[in-house]
């Protein structure tokens, strides 16, 4: 039986769009194209209206949508041993490169993330450590016995939370937390004792007044004012959320309809198109609208997990699974600031915000996905 | 890679990834169930209260100010109109660096500190995102250029028309029309909660004069705009449009020519004349002067011209006609006549012996005339046209001070006349309860003696001479002084006499007042018709007993004030005159000529014939003329 055949038949191999034997010879996994290609049109729809029907911003979220499209095609190619074998490097090269954004980065709205080059343009290295540390760690713990020693969980610690300090030191803490987030999903689902999560989750929880305190930038410091009351400052930071919490509610169940939100069209709602579009889409299609968007959400991260479980060595299954759960954080997060459950962090809603090389990296990390999935051996061990 | 040999148990590794799967996939639904919690309670529980904000964020309901009522003369000329004013607004949020555009500003146009104290103060005050804040207004038409060229460089300015008050006659009406001003927060505190919302929309508010006496007439009703706006606050479309009640045009009862007769007549003296057609009380003048320019206060005056008002010693924001108690002096003579004749304490034929002097038994003061050496055997006829003091302290001796305050009142001294102005002053007619309350002391005869003469405790103000006159004129009819028709209640009645045909007999007295022999002659030379008049002096510097006074010694300002109150043509009187000049000495010689000057402008025609105009009609015959 060849490998193809084999494949055939495993069970829920069937895409939707794209016959499997296409699909696998192109190393892509059917039904999570078929996922993102919804969400992204979807998402397009929802752009159009927030961005008041310009064709231009319609037409630059393709040129990325397809430029992550590629990456997502080119990454599905490269064995996942390939991945395993490069973790170091790309982890070593991204964190100079961490490092040298904080000496001769680009500054644009008050923070250094960017880094310059000439003739290629300017890029985030934080972007490419949305992947590298995730790889990183899965592949600490793919040379080491599972569950980890403690020994084991400093390391990674230390190797999620270097990257994540000098993201959050440039400042961008939204891209910091999901960072180490990617790192810690790794840590949990390589075994982390659940004695050691109780007490981290305690340390958690005494430190957060500190940081306050002590760590935070004044605008960060801000966030969390205007998240625990936004209405202190209705015409300041609180705006925002308070505005973002009237397109939700006013939306209702139904909806006020496509391109009849008056919340964002009359501008009254900013970042409506980046950050905030989450209020765009629950003002104009509602309650049903945002479930549509969750189960659409769901299914890619079911089939994500699906993935994981399938993987057949633990380098791949970790790297997938965190993989797939940062995702989902990305969705938590943005969905939980905009409703005014989280403070305001940085985090565009997943393939429908505007813009941001966020969209190339979360392509590119389902191409690691699908990489994972298409790759797989016969036997395993 | 070298490390220590421990075998990997991969199915071990297996179980554990497959739990901890198992407890991801709990993770997700469980947050993805806090999220869908948060949208339910978001778009389904507080969805109404989410609605009312959004459309409170988009809806806005704007208040449409009525356009005020114009005010024209009796001839439709037209005294107060509205006029759009531009004026320059700053939106902040699209101003970028402040200082530095306001600077720019002030190198194109002028702006005073008063424009930066009043812009700043604004600013703070609460406001909406993206409305604008008026910086100057009155921009003439230069600087509109000016600023329209430049606009390219001052982003954020915004260049508005908004109608105005404008006052075509300026100083000439200034004290009977008043003024409008900006509405403040006290003017709405005052007001009741319906009253507020008709003020919704409004920027301007009566403040004095006819202006502020029919404000509700003139004011007229908001009108309500509901329209769609950006965050921005430009409007996008309009939802509902209930549009505003203009006010009432105002015609009053006054003439302009006569009141232009009577402004130039006083010429640079302080003083005030009223002129009131007796037949049925239109206040035809009503000067007050030195006067104010009114539209200088429209749009909030400058402390640079408020204090050169209130510096100058002549005080022309004073309204002397309305405000101002002189004592009237010999000019209540005839009014006492008549009240002393109908009380019966005198008739036309007794005569006195006027020796020059007034004495009462076992009393040495002396009372003295006007004229030294006394006007020898006078009677009441004689007394009024050589105003002989003697006579009047010996008939308002008998007669008392309570029948002289009854009759008095009846012809509105010392009570308000009801004219249709706020803020009127009663004067005093004084009495034995009015001394013991306002001066705590009792009555003495030489009280009743020195009222005799309207001095001593008597004051009144020009309009009520005017309107006292009147009443005389009209043979005691019940003339309420009015500019628009809506006078206040008063508590006087008709003048009926015992004797009618005394009103006549006094008419004729106060014709021969003019006559050759009498004290007003200045007054009639030349005249078409019969004056009937009475002068008056009013001493500001009290001369004491035994005391002769050089009038060229005197101080500007202590010389005496001149007073004339006269009605004409006699027979048919159509208009009745008080004037007073301040400091104008004598009566006859100063006070006359105007109240001349002001007849004429109502009772001649343009070429000087004798042509008396009928009385005012509510609505005009033929239509309003414009004003040239």
């Amino acid at each position: 039986m060849s490998q193809r055949e084999y494949l055939r038949q495993m069970p829920g191999q069937t895409g939707a769009t794209l016959s499997p034997g296409l699909a696998m010879r192109l190393h892509l996994d059917a039904p999570l194209l078929a996922g993102l290609a919804v969400l992204m049109l979807g998402g397009l729809a929802v752009l159009y209206s927030a961005g008041g029907e310009s064709m231009e911003i319609i037409v630059r979220q393709c040129v990325r949508f397809g430029a992550g499209l590629t990456a997502l095609f080119l990454l599905a190619q490269i064995p996942p041993r390939s991945y395993r074998f490069w973790a170091p490097f790309l982890y070593t090269g991204g964190l100079a490169l961490l490092v040298l954004v904080l000496i001769a980065g680009t500054e644009a709205k008050g923070a250094q993330r960017w880094l310059s080059i000439p003739g290629i343009g300017r890029f985030q290295p934080a972007e490419a450590m949305k992947l590298a540390v995730p790889a990183m760690v899965a592949w600490y713990f793919s040379e080491r016995t599972l569950p980890p020693k403690l020994m084991d969980v400093l390391v990674a610690l230390a190797l999620l939370g270097v990257p994540a300090a000098l993201i959050g030191m440039q400042p961008d803490l939204g891209t910091a937390i999901l960072i180490a987030a990617s790192g810690l999903v790794v840590l949990f689902m390589a075994g982390l004792s659940w004695r050691l999560i109780a007490v981290a989750v305690l340390l958690v929880v005494t430190a957060a007044p500190l940081m306050y305190f002590f760590v935070m930038h004044d605008y960060q410091r801000n966030r969390v004012d205007t998240f625990l009351n936004p209405e202190a400052d209705p015409r300041g930071t609180g705006w925002n959320i308070i505005q973002s919490k009237t397109a939700i509610g006013s939306g209702g169940v139904d909806g006020k309809g496509w391109l009849d939100g008056t919340q964002s069209r009359l501008d009254f709602l900013p970042e409506s198109s980046t950050d905030f579009i989450l209020a765009v889409l629950s003002e104009e299609f509602g309650l049903l609208g945002v479930s549509v968007l969750l189960m659409i959400y769901l299914v890619i991260v079911g089939r994500g997990f699906f993935i994981s479980w399938q993987a057949q060595e633990t380098f791949s299954r970790l790297l997938a699974s965190s993989l797939t759960m940062t995702f989902f954080i990305y969705i938590f997060v943005n969905i939980g600031m905009v409703s005014g459950l989280l403070p305001v962090v940085g985090v565009p809603l997943p393939l429908i915000s505007y813009g941001g090389t966020s969209i190339v990296t979360l392509l590119a990390s389902f191409g690691m996905l699908m990489s994972i999935h298409t790759h797989r051996r016969l036997m395993s061990y | 890679m070298r490390r220590p040999l421990t075998l990997k148990d991969h199915h071990h590794e297996q179980r554990i990834f497959s739990v901890r799967l198992v407890v991801a996939v709990f993770l997700v639904l469980l947050l993805t169930l806090i999220l869908v919690s948060r949208m339910v309670w978001l778009q389904v529980i507080q969805h109404s209260r989410y609605t009312t904000l959004s459309d409170n964020n988009r809806v806005q309901t704007l208040a449409v100010s009525p356009p005020r009522g114009l005010i024209t003369d009796r001839d439709g000329v037209i005294l107060a109109e509205n006029r759009p004013d531009f004026s320059l607004e700053l939106i902040i949020e699209q101003a970028g660096d402040l200082d530095q555009l306001i600077s720019e500003l002030g190198k194109l146009i002028e702006l005073d500190a008063g424009d930066l104290e009043r812009f700043q103060k604004r600013r703070l005050t609460a406001r909406r995102p993206w409305e604008p804040v008026p910086l100057r207004g009155r921009l003439s038409e230069e600087e509109i250029a000016r600023l329209a060229v430049n606009q390219h460089r001052l982003p954020g300015i915004r260049i508005s028309a908004d109608p105005i008050r404008h006052y075509p006659h300026g100083i000439l009406f200034s004290h009977v029309l008043g003024y409008v001003n900006r509405i403040n927060a006290q003017d709405l505190e005052a007001m009741t909660l319906d009253e507020q919302r008709d003020y919704a929309g409004t920027h301007f508010y009566g403040r004095s004069g006819i202006e502020r006496f029919y404000e509700d007439q003139l004011h007229g009703q908001v009108g309500y705009r509901q329209v769609e706006t950006n965050a921005r606050g430009r409007i996008l479309r309009i939802l509902e449009e209930q549009p505003p009640v203009p006010g009432e045009d105002l015609r009053l009862r006054l003439s302009m020519r006569v009141q232009k007769a009577a402004y130039e007549a006083l010429g640079e003296r302080r003083g005030a004349v009223v002129a009131i057609d007796p037949r049925d009380g239109s206040v035809l003048a009503f000067v007050s002067r030195p006067g104010f320019d009114p539209n200088l206060f429209v749009t909030g005056i400058s402390y640079k011209d408020y204090s050169a008002y209130q510096g100058d010693p002549d005080n022309p924001l004073f309204n002397r006609a309305l405000q101002g108690r002189y004592p009237p002096g010999s000019t209540i003579k005839p009014m006492l006549g008549i009240a002393g004749l109908d009380a019966g304490v005198t008739n036309w034929q007794r005569t006195i012996s006027d020796p020059g002097y007034y004495q009462l038994e076992n009393d040495p003061h002396r009372y003295r005339d006007w004229k030294r050496w006394g006007h020898g055997r006078v009677d009441l006829h004689k007394a009024v046209v050589q105003s002989c003091d003697t006579y009047f302290y010996d008939m308002g001796f008998k007669l008392g001070i309570s029948r002289m305050h009854e009759y008095m009142t009846q012809f509105s001294l010392g009570a308000p006349t009801g004219i249709d102005l706020y803020n009127e002053s009663s004067g005093i007619m004084p009495s034995k309860e009015w001394k013991r309350a306002y001066r705590n002391r009792p009555w003495f005869h030489g009280d009743t003696i020195n009222a005799s003469i309207g001095q001593g405790f008597v004051l009144a103000t020009p309009l009520q001479l005017a309107t006292a006159t009147a009443i005389t004129a009209s043979h005691g009819k019940k003339v309420i002084p009015t500019l628009a028709g809506h006078t206040q209640p008063v508590a006087r009645t008709e003048i009926t006499l015992n004797d009618e045909s005394n009103w006549e007999k006094m008419t004729d007295a106060m014709v021969s007042v003019t006559g050759p022999r009498g004290t007003a002659r200045v007054m009639a030379v030349d005249a078409q018709y019969a004056i009937a008049a009475k002068s008056g002096t009013a001493q500001v510097f009290s001369v004491g007993q035994d005391e002769t006074y050089n009038e060229d010694e005197l101080a500007e300002r202590m010389l005496d004030h001149a007073l004339m109150v006269s009605f004409a043509p006699a027979e048919q009187p159509a208009i009745a005159v008080g004037v007073l000049v301040e400091n104008g000495r004598h009566g006859g010689s100063t006070a006359g000529p105007v109240a001349r000057q002001v007849m004429d402008a109502w009772l001649l025609s343009e070429s000087g014939e004798l042509d008396v105009p009928p009385v005012f009609e509510e609505t005009p015959a033929s239509p309003a003329e414009v004003s040239p």
